[in-house]
């Protein structure tokens, strides 16, 4: 194809999305937008199943049934998600396995938040709330980004994501309603999850190099500090009911703006987790590649079993 | 060792509808995509029947040909019933 | 039957369901992939479930105000009556296959003669319990073929499993004193009886799976008296770590 050709189907491509049809596998596609999709929903995917390690840290030790059968659905919920959403990248032309060793040598990046420990139960309230919550605040637009199987798998996503938060906020009003010491357990894990769950919006508008294509193909409807603004605003009256505190001195309501202000962010920390060196970037990695690794006999055998049995099949036919 | 083949996913959600296309998964054969098809798509009470076909055995039309495909049928205006005048005392017809 | 018996008969087949559920969940996020990964949790999810319809009926039963989670997670290590194949460890998938499909076999053979039972919550359960069931051994059946007939590699590791874990399956058809009381009030099973039916279930799958019973002369027993393998211990510390750590609280 010529350069003027690729030009005109670009800008017809473009119009389309303008017009807000949805791009389908087979279409025609600029390979920039092939190559930003596949990165997109793959870091989205891997988020979601390396984010079941903390999570499911504590299914063995959930206090009480009732905790540990929804916690053990929940994470369950992350690995059916990530499998949507490996799915959908899959239609781009890439292979689940290819994803899996771009996650596994480094390449491809996910959620930063998961690389903080749980390192008690309130862990898991505060997830549940504040990272799930922001990531609801992420997602709910994805339901109508422009790439067809995409958004269809965020809508499946955003349906069953919303028990997850209410779980969450359930289990930390529980214990900011019971004994000082559950108390304590809950403002200690709202402190430490604070911070990271406003960090996990992505880096400030000034920073951020994707912006603007990426509000172009419907891969973002808000900016990242206009996210930020919105979780702020809808988590600091949820804390304020149940008598918690966000561990911000500077945040205050601002009248005029109608938005709390809040206190400087440390980006550093930001990005020393984003470049692999938080507290649990090592364990995250080492636990995805060892079930790989550990699995792998076992996806061999199940494949030796079929082709064995598609032969039997054959010899029968015979 | 080749990976396992993906597998389309066609649910009806109840007796009487169609049925939809979910998604699709990874299985090593068709028993298996069956029972993965039901842990994976039907969690939450979503389904009463499932197809899987390995998607490598769906044909599919190419959008490049959508022009000489679909767009015969848009002036064929004569297949819908609006194309017809009816005198206003018929009222359903 | 006294309510005492009624409830060690139902511990006897509760904490099975319990202890299998514990360990299957400490697969979910470590599968061998998405899909088995999923299904493994459903698995757990299932036995979960089943645990707390025991322990709810239970509780009712011995009264004083007591819960689920007051015999899920409050006892001692001797008071718990799961047999020893069900705290077996994860050492790899195909331990987590076949200790799934010992337990299923029995399980559901279990279940479709709780059913007769005179007890009308038992059989409530169990009716439930059986649809689930028949699930688990068919995946479990499924799973083991292709293990046990897949590679070279992995039909030794599976077969590996079996040499180790065949050992634990005779206590399943063993009588407590609590079974007898159950069984000679009409609630109970007869697990005797179950033996020969599973042991033609199970001939049955392996030998699909080109795989063989080890000779075993020794079978190990204890679990049903709560005398356990020391796996448990650190099953249950993981298990009870917060009601014993943080105690009378709610969560």
């Amino acid at each position: 194809m010529s350069e003027k050709e690729i030009k005109n189907l670009e800008e017809i491509f473009e119009q389309r999305i303008a017009r807000d049809e949805k791009i389908e596998p087979k279409d025609w596609m600029p390979e920039k937008y092939r190559k930003t999709h596949i990165r997109q929903i793959s870091q989205h995917a891997h988020s979601e199943i390396v984010g079941m390690l903390p999570e499911g840290n504590w299914i063995t030790r959930a206090p009480s049934l009732r905790r540990k059968v929804a916690l053990l659905a929940k994470v369950q919920d992350e690995a059916g998600h990530g499998l949507y959403l490996y799915s959908a990248c899959e239609t781009l032309g890439i292979s689940r396995d290819e994803l899996y060793d771009q996650l596994h040598t480094g390449k491809a990046k996910y959620s930063s938040i998961f690389n903080y420990p749980t390192i008690t139960w309130a862990d898991i309230g505060a997830i549940g709330w504040l990272v799930d919550g922001a990531a609801i605040i992420n997602q709910v637009p994805l339901c109508n980004t422009s790439y067809g199987p995409y958004a269809r798998a965020m809508i499946r996503v955003c349906k069953e994501e919303s028990f997850h938060q209410r779980q969450g906020y359930e289990i930390i009003m529980t214990l900011a309603k019971g004994t000082p010491e559950q108390k304590e357990m809950a403002q200690d894990a709202l402190n430490r999850w604070w911070w990271p769950s406003l960090m996990m919006l992505g880096p400030t508008d000034a920073e951020s190099v994707h912006t603007a294509q990426s509000m172009k193909w419907k891969l973002k409807r808000k900016t990242n500090d206009e996210l930020r603004q919105q979780f702020i605003d809808q988590t600091v009256p949820q804390a304020d009911l149940i008598g918690l505190t966000i561990p911000d001195p500077d945040l205050k309501w601002n009248e005029e703006t109608g938005h709390y202000d809040f206190g400087e962010i440390d980006w550093d920390e930001f990005w020393q987790v984003v470049k692999g060196h938080g507290p649990c970037n090592k364990e995250r990695m080492s636990a995805r590649v060892n079930a790989w690794e550990e699995g792998e006999w076992v996806r061999d055998a199940a494949m030796a079993y079929a082709k064995k049995q598609e032969g039997k099949k054959l010899k029968k036919a015979i | 060792m080749r990976n396992w083949p993906l597998w389309e996913v066609f649910v009806r959600s109840k007796n009487g509808l169609e049925h939809r296309h979910f998604g699709s998964l990874h299985a090593a054969d068709a028993e298996m995509a069956l029972e993965n098809a039901r842990d994976v798509y039907t969690r939450r009470s979503e389904g009463v029947s499932i197809w899987v076909v390995e998607s490598k055995h769906i044909t599919a039309s190419n959008p490049e040909n959508s022009g000489e495909l679909f767009e015969p049928a848009q002036d064929k205006v004569y297949r819908h019933p609006t194309f017809y005048t009816l005198p206003d005392e018929v009222k359903h017809m | 039957m006294k309510n005492e018996n009624l409830i060690q008969y139902i511990y006897g087949i509760a904490d099975n369901v319990l202890i299998l559920g514990q360990r299957l969940s400490e697969l979910c996020g470590h599968g061998p992939n998405l899909e088995t990964d999923i299904a493994c949790t459903n698995i757990a999810l299932d036995l979960l479930g089943q645990t707390r319809s025991y322990y709810q009926y239970a509780a009712q039963l011995s009264g004083e105000g007591k819960t689920e989670d007051d015999i899920a997670f409050l006892r001692n290590e001797r008071q718990y009556k799961n047999v020893l194949l069900v705290e077996q460890p994860n050492r790899h998938f195909g331990y987590v296959i076949t200790r799934q499909f010992l337990f299923d076999a029995f399980h559901l053979l279990l279940l479709e003669e709780l059913q007769n039972s005179k007890d009308d919550t038992l059989v409530a359960i169990a009716k439930k319990g059986i649809k689930e069931v028949s699930y688990h051994q068919r995946f479990s059946s499924d799973w083991i073929k292709r293990l046990g007939d897949g590679t070279q590699e992995s039909h030794k590791k599976v077969q590996e499993a079996l040499d180790d874990l065949w050992r634990f399956t005779n206590e399943l058809f063993l009588m407590t004193e609590d079974d007898k009381i159950a069984l000679e009030n009409g609630v109970g099973v007869n697990v005797l009886t179950l033996q020969e039916k599973y042991n033609q279930r199970i001939k049955e799958v392996l030998d699909e799976a080109t795989l063989t019973i080890p000779e075993t002369k020794y079978f190990q027993k204890g679990g049903k008296q709560g005398i356990h393998s020391e796996h448990m211990g650190y099953l249950l510390s993981d298990l009870q770590y917060m009601q014993r750590t943080y105690p009378n609280m709610k969560w």
